[in-house]
C-alpha cells in the first residue's frame, strides 16, 4: 500500500472541508442537537421518575456512542460521494491508485471527521449535563473500537451499495443506521427484544458495547469475553464489506459501469 | 526496435451482442504519436478505456511499457496518464489542489516544483487559486493536459485534446506535446475528430470503423496512396464503406 496515495484521497477531503462551512457544519450540529434533546429528556426523566435511577448515562451516553458510530460510518460515505458527485471515479480509477488504498483514504477521513464530532460530543455533554467518561478512562477504548469498526464496515458497505446501484441509490444509505438500531439494544437491553430480533442483534457488533456499557453503569463487572466476541465480528464485517466493495469495482470495471457512472447502468 | 511504450494485441469487448472492439491490435513506439480516429461509436474510447485499465477485456492483452495492465495494473498505470474532455477534474478543488492531489497520486517526486513549471507550460499560474469549476472550457482543457503530464508518462493517452480550445491555445498544446515527444518521454495515443491536426501531429494513423481497425498508416501520404484528395475525405470514405457494409440488407 502506498501512503502517499492514501494521503492524497485523504487531503482531497481536507481541501474540501477546508473551504466548505456546509460540509463542516454537519459534522456537529446534528451531534449538537441530538446531545441538547437528549440531554433534557434524561433530565426530565431523573425528576420525575424517583427511582434513583439515573437516566443520563443510561440514555444520553448511548446517544453519544450511536452517534459516534453513525459519524464514523457517514464520514466514509461522505468521502465516497465526493467523488460520485464530482464524476471522478474515471480520473482516480485510471491511474496508480488501488482499491485498498482508496478505501484507506476514504477511512482515514471518517476517522479523523468522526473523532471532531466525537470531541464535541463528550465536551458538550460533560458541559452541558454533567455527562462524563473520564470516570470510565482507558476501560472506554474497546466499546468506541468495536463502535468504530461497525462504522467503517457500514460505511465501505454503503459505498459498495452506490457504486453497485448508482448515484439514485444515495437515499438507501443514510437510514441504514437507524434500521440497525433497534437491534443494537441502544437504549434497551437485548432481552426485551422478541426471540428472532435477539437472534439478529448477536449478529450485531454493536449490541455487544451498549449491553456492556450498561453492564457497567449498573456496577456490574465489564463484560470483556462478549465484548471482544463483539470485536472479532466487527473486524468480519470490515473484511466483508472491503470484498463487498472489490467485487462490486471489479464487476463494474468488467461491465463499463465505472466510464459510464452517471448512466447508473450500462444495459 | 526499442520495445513499444503500448502494445494491444487481439483487443475484444463485447456487450451483449454488440461487438465494441473486435481484434484490435497496434503499437505505439516511444518518441511516436498514433493517431487513433473513426466515427462516432467505432470503438475509440472503448479502446481507450481497456488501455486505462478501467474496463476489462472479453480477451485480448494490453500491455504498457512492458507491464500487462491485467496483471501489474498499478504498475502500469504509473506510467501512463491520460486527458479527456470527458473526465474534467473535479470542480469544487481549485487548479493547484487538483496538480497537487493527483501528483501525489501518481507519486510525483519534488511535487511542488512540478506544479510551478506545469502552470507556467500550460499558461494557469493567474489561476493557481481559481476552482477549476470556475475556468473556461479552454481553461479546464489545459488544466487536464497539466495533470496529464504531471509524472511525465511514458504512454500519454490524449481523447480530443484540443476539442474546446481557440486556435491559438491549440497550437501551443501541440508544439508542448511535440516537444514532449522529441524529448523522448513517451508516446502518445491521440484520439481526434479534427484530421488537419491528425496530419500534422500523428506518425502513423489508425482508422477504426465497427470495433475493427479498417486502414494504417502515415496520415502525410494515405489520402493519395487511396486515392483521396485529403485525410478528411478518406476519413469520410472510409467510415461511409464501413457503415453501408455494415447496414441490414
Amino acid at each position: 500500500m502506498n501512503l502517499t496515495r492514501v494521503g492524497a484521497i485523504v487531503l482531497r477531503q481536507f481541501y474540501l472541508m477546508r473551504g466548505s462551512p456546509a460540509r463542516v457544519f454537519p459534522l456537529f450540529a446534528w451531534i449538537a442537537i441530538d446531545i441538547v434533546l437528549w440531554g433534557f429528556i434524561t433530565r426530565y426523566l431523573n425528576s420525575v421518575a424517583h427511582t434513583g435511577f439515573d437516566f443520563v448515562p443510561a440514555l444520553l451516553g448511548a446517544v453519544l456512542l450511536w452517534n459516534f458510530l453513525t459519524r464514523v460510518m457517514q464520514g466514509v460515505t461522505l468521502a465516497f460521494f465526493e467523488d460520485v458527485w464530482s464524476r471522478n471515479f474515471l480520473n482516480f480509477f485510471a491511474t496508480p491508485l488501488r482499491i485498498s488504498e482508496y478505501l484507506a483514504g476514504l477511512v482515514v477521513t471518517g476517522v479523523v471527521t468522526s473523532l471532531l464530532g466525537l470531541a464535541v460530543m463528550l465536551l458538550l455533554a460533560f458541559a452541558a449535563f454533567g455527562l462524563s467518561f473520564a470516570a470510565y478512562g482507558l476501560a472506554m477504548a474497546p466499546f468506541l473500537f468495536v463502535l468504530f469498526l461497525s462504522g467503517i464496515a457500514l460505511g465501505v458497505f454503503g459505498s459498495a451499495l452506490v457504486l453497485r446501484l448508482g448515484p439514485a441509490s444515495e437515499w438507501l444509505i443514510w437510514p441504514i443506521p437507524t434500521l440497525v438500531s433497534p437491534f443494537a439494544g441502544v437504549f434497551y437491553p437485548i432481552g426485551v427484544l422478541p426471540y428472532w430480533m435477539q437472534a439478529v442483534s448477536k449478529a450485531l457488533p454493536p449490541s455487544y458495547v451498549f449491553e456492556g456499557m450498561r453492564a457497567i453503569t449498573a456496577g456490574e463487572p465489564a463484560p470483556w469475553a462478549t465484548l471482544a466476541w463483539g470485536g472479532l465480528l466487527a473486524v468480519g464485517y470490515v473484511g466483508l464489506a472491503c470484498w463487498t466493495f472489490a467485487a462490486v469495482y471489479r464487476k463494474a470495471i468488467r461491465s463499463g459501469l465505472i466510464a459510464r457512472y452517471s448512466a447508473e447502468s450500462v444495459a | 526496435m526499442p520495445a513499444p511504450v503500448l502494445a494491444v494485441a487481439s483487443l475484444h469487448k463485447s456487450f451483449a451482442d454488440l461487438r465494441a472492439v473486435d481484434g484490435v491490435s497496434f503499437v505505439v513506439a516511444p518518441g511516436e504519436i498514433v493517431g487513433l480516429v473513426g466515427p462516432n461509436g467505432a470503438g475509440k474510447t472503448t479502446t481507450i478505456n481497456m488501455v486505462l485499465g478501467v474496463l476489462q477485456p472479453t480477451s485480448g492483452t494490453v500491455t504498457i511499457d512492458g507491464l500487462d495492465v491485467a496483471k501489474n495494473r498499478s504498475a502500469a498505470l504509473a506510467r501512463t496518464n491520460f486527458a479527456a474532455v470527458y473526465a474534467p477534474l473535479p470542480g469544487n478543488l481549485t487548479v493547484e489542489q487538483n496538480l497537487r492531489v493527483f501528483g501525489m497520486v501518481y507519486a510525483v517526486p519534488n511535487l511542488a516544483k512540478r506544479i510551478d513549471e506545469l502552470l507556467v507550460d500550460y499558461q494557469l499560474e493567474r489561476f493557481r487559486k481559481t476552482k477549476s469549476g470556475l475556468l473556461s472550457s479552454g481553461e479546464q482543457t489545459r488544466l487536464g493536459l497539466a495533470k496529464a503530464m504531471l509524472n511525465r508518462p511514458r504512454l500519454l493517452l490524449l481523447d480530443e485534446p484540443t476539442a474546446s480550445i481557440d486556435p491559438s491555445s491549440a497550437r501551443d498544446i501541440r508544439a508542448g506535446i511535440k516537444a514532449f515527444v522529441e524529448a523522448g518521454h513517451g508516446g502518445v495515443l491521440w484520439t481526434s475528430h479534427n484530421m488537419y491536426e491528425v496530419q500534422e501531429m500523428c506518425h502513423r494513423v489508425l482508422f477504426l470503423s465497427r470495433g475493427k481497425i479498417v486502414l494504417e498508416g502515415d496520415p502525410k501520404t494515405l489520402p493519395e496512396a487511396h486515392g483521396a484528395a485529403s485525410l478528411d475525405d478518406l476519413f469520410v470514405t472510409v467510415a461511409h464503406e464501413n457503415l453501408h457494409e455494415g447496414a441490414a440488407p
